[in-house]
């Protein structure tokens, strides 16, 4: 037998055609995750090049926040806690999970056009795209958590046993982020428009979403309204396996239903738009 | 069942063009406007007619079949449609109708070093691109010395690609893409930017991949003499359409005679008394069939009918060839042989014989020059322009170009041991 022959036999047919990619699309996706690995990786390795501090900003960044966040809420503000957790570290807790969600949205919503030379010239599929942009979101999470612990040790605080489950919600994070991502960076394609409204929405988001106080000073009518944010279940559960306070539960259904739906949505949408992609870009 | 690796069935796409669209995107506030505008016409019932649209069909009904280890290219003018079709192949875009039917893995180079983080040192790049070209990590790790070493960089493999020179930059993105060893590798217009030592050897890379491991190259390319030389077959596309789908040496020949279509070159310009005048110029080969490119370095005949309207003598009859840049490299007079000829009234063909045509390949303006003595009976600038192409098959051949000189002797060359 011959080399041609041996070729030809270990060949798999693929058949372009419109509509085509669909079928075998999870296939895949798992095919290309070595190339999901390397673009986090890549976004990771070069996030902070040529910074004096480098990932230093990953603290400061969140912990900064926090301390005015504090000054302004608490001794403003006169806001309270309930429970015994120290005004800042509740603040902390609430930013953790905010934070990351703000990365994540912003880096995977910008993620296609900021990588559209890749989408223009070769082939793979495109969710690998948004979903490791989402990756950096994760390590700068993982870093101000370290952080969390070290702020534990300095006011002397036990966190709730219920710490164990932190990682149901983080998961429900990055679910809202990805969801939410997905659609705006399809969207983006096409309307950047999407390029200035998402720091807008990040920013506003900071002080909608119980950041900075906590969601319980919100008036018992408004509250099922409130949780139609999505960021107000996650970081009321945080809140709630971190530093033990109660969580409002049909609040915290509804947002479950949403980032749900909004996962529904994005992965949808993506779908629709992806082949369109390299024409668009 | 055929034994195509690629079959391309009525393959067409076509993009819509907005006239009203400036912009390459559009935004939100447009769509919006659009969508309350159509809703308000709706109501009124007015003819306010949509957004002018035109259908562009980059690519219309093409059809092809490529064999296991053909080497292909592809050529055509610009906006002929030879990127679209390749990343169609590629699957970068669908087509919009049609389908292509692939055996095996396909590596598409479209361009040099796509997804190279210029922060990103050489080695972390080599990873990168590999695995964007879809090679696995095991993969490239057993390639790793292989590519350093073609790319020659290994001076410079923890540098920062944003400090590497270009040719360094081209060389290790195409020796990634070359070390891929998909069933078929489809590379675009890429290596123009290499010196020329180097894209030897990426041509010779591309043949060896073809030759002897049996798979299949589709090649871009501007460059005829690189397309002639490394490819067997080529598809012509013009226009979005397959123009000519054959043996390399018949698709140039076809791509050249219709760029050089009477039009595409500047007007011709008639001089001199006119007592004798030329009707038509024939280039033949030495089959004596008429050819529309020369070749270099073969026997060439060329054939002037000419009309007397009276009788004349010591006639001398001239081809003269200019370069691009309108300078005379040659002039084939038949003063320089001594002969004049005494012509009677009526039609009569002049001929020309050259064994081996000395001119460099590119592309020459004909000049056609009738004379008695001093006077000029009559002189056509811009007859015609010819291309000259160069058709040594062989991989290591140097193409003669404009800096070795202007034309090329004719000789052999040899070693020979002496002893002392």
């Amino acid at each position: 037998m011959t080399i041609k022959d041996s070729l030809l036999m270990t060949m798999t047919n693929v058949v372009i055609e419109r509509g085509r990619t669909q079928k075998n699309y999870w296939r895949d996706l798992w095919r290309f995750r070595e190339l999901f690995y390397i673009l986090a990786w890549r976004d990771v390795k070069v996030r902070y090049k040529q910074t004096v501090i480098g990932a230093a900003w990953s603290v400061i960044r969140p912990l900064l926040t926090t301390i005015i966040f504090t000054m302004v809420f608490s001794r403003v503000a006169k806001l309270g806690v309930p429970g015994d957790a120290p005004y800042a570290i509740m603040v902390f807790v609430g930013m953790l999970p905010w934070q990351f969600f703000a990365t994540a949205l912003s880096d995977s919503s910008n993620s296609l056009i900021g990588n559209s030379n890749l989408v223009s010239k070769v082939y793979f599929p495109r969710m690998i795209i948004p979903a490791s942009s989402i990756i950096m979101g994760l390590v700068d999470f993982s870093i101000s958590f370290f952080l969390l612990l070290v702020m534990f040790l300095f006011y002397q605080y036990v966190p709730d046993i219920k710490i164990f489950l932190l990682p149901f919600f983080v998961i429900m994070a990055l679910a809202a982020s990805f969801g939410i991502g997905l659609y705006v960076t399809a969207l983006n394609v096409k309307y950047r428009d999407f390029r200035y409204i998402i720091p807008f929405i990040v920013q506003i988001g900071l002080y909608i979403s119980p950041v900075g106080f906590s969601s319980s000073v919100v008036p018992e009518r408004w509250r099922l309204l409130y949780s139609l944010n999505p960021m107000t279940g996650v970081i009321d559960g945080f809140r709630w396996c971190v530093l033990g306070q109660p969580l409002y539960w049909p609040g915290f259904a509804i947002s479950c239903v949403i980032v749900v739906f909004f996962l529904w949505v994005g992965i949808a949408y993506f779908r629709k738009t992806e082949r369109g992609f390299a024409d668009n870009i | 069942m055929t034994d195509a690796i690629i079959r391309a069935e009525n393959v067409s796409k076509h993009f819509i063009i907005s006239h009203q669209q400036r912009e390459k995107y559009t935004s939100l506030r447009d769509v919006l406007a659009g969508k309350a505008g159509r809703l308000f016409s709706l109501r009124s019932n007015s003819r306010s007619g949509p957004i002018s649209k035109e259908e562009f069909w980059a690519l219309k009904d093409i059809n092809f079949e490529i064999k296991q280890g053909d080497r292909v290219g592809i050529i055509g003018r610009n906006g002929a449609g030879k990127s679209t079709l390749l990343k169609i192949l590629s699957r970068i875009t669908e087509p919009t109708s049609g389908r292509v039917i692939m055996r095996g893995r396909v590596a598409s180079l479209l361009e040099v070093g796509t997804g190279f983080h210029q922060e990103l040192t050489g080695r972390e790049n080599i990873f990168l691109n590999g695995a964007i070209l879809g090679m696995s990590r095991a993969e490239i790790k057993s390639k790793f010395d292989e590519i350093v070493a073609f790319a020659e960089v290994e001076k410079f493999l923890d540098t920062p690609v944003k400090r590497y020179s270009s040719g360094m930059y081209v060389r290790l993105a195409f020796a990634i893409a070359a070390h891929l060893e998909p069933e078929i590798l489809i590379v675009d217009e890429v290596l123009a930017v290499g010196d020329t030592q180097f894209q030897r050897k990426c041509m010779g890379k591309m043949e060896d991949v073809s030759k002897r491991e049996g798979r299949t190259v589709l090649f871009v390319s501007h460059d005829l003499n690189a397309v002639n030389k490394l490819c067997n077959s080529a598809i012509m596309l013009e226009k979005g359409k397959l123009f000519k789908n054959d043996t390399v040496e018949n698709v140039i020949d076809a791509y050249l005679s219709l760029s050089l279509m009477p039009g595409s070159a500047s007007q011709s310009s008639r001089t001199g008394t006119s007592e004798i005048s030329l009707i038509s110029l024939k280039f033949k080969n030495s089959d004596q069939a008429e050819i529309q490119n020369l070749t270099a370095g073969a026997a060439l005949y060329i054939e002037m009918t000419c009309e007397a309207k009276a009788d004349m003598k010591n006639v001398q009859f001239a081809i003269c060839f200019n370069d691009m840049y309108n300078t005379r490299i040659t002039s084939i007079w038949s003063a320089f042989k001594g002969k004049s000829f005494d012509i009677t009234r009526g039609v009569f063909k002049v001929e020309f014989k050259i064994d081996s045509l000395g001119l460099i390949p590119g592309n020459y303006q004909v000049i056609s020059y009738i004379n008695l003595g001093e006077i000029t009976v009559e002189r056509i600038d811009n007859l015609r322009m010819v291309n000259v192409i160069f058709n040594e098959k062989k991989i290591d051949c140097t193409i003669p170009s404009v800096s070795q000189g202007f034309y090329v002797e004719q000789f052999e060359t040899s070693v020979q041991a002496l002893k002392k």
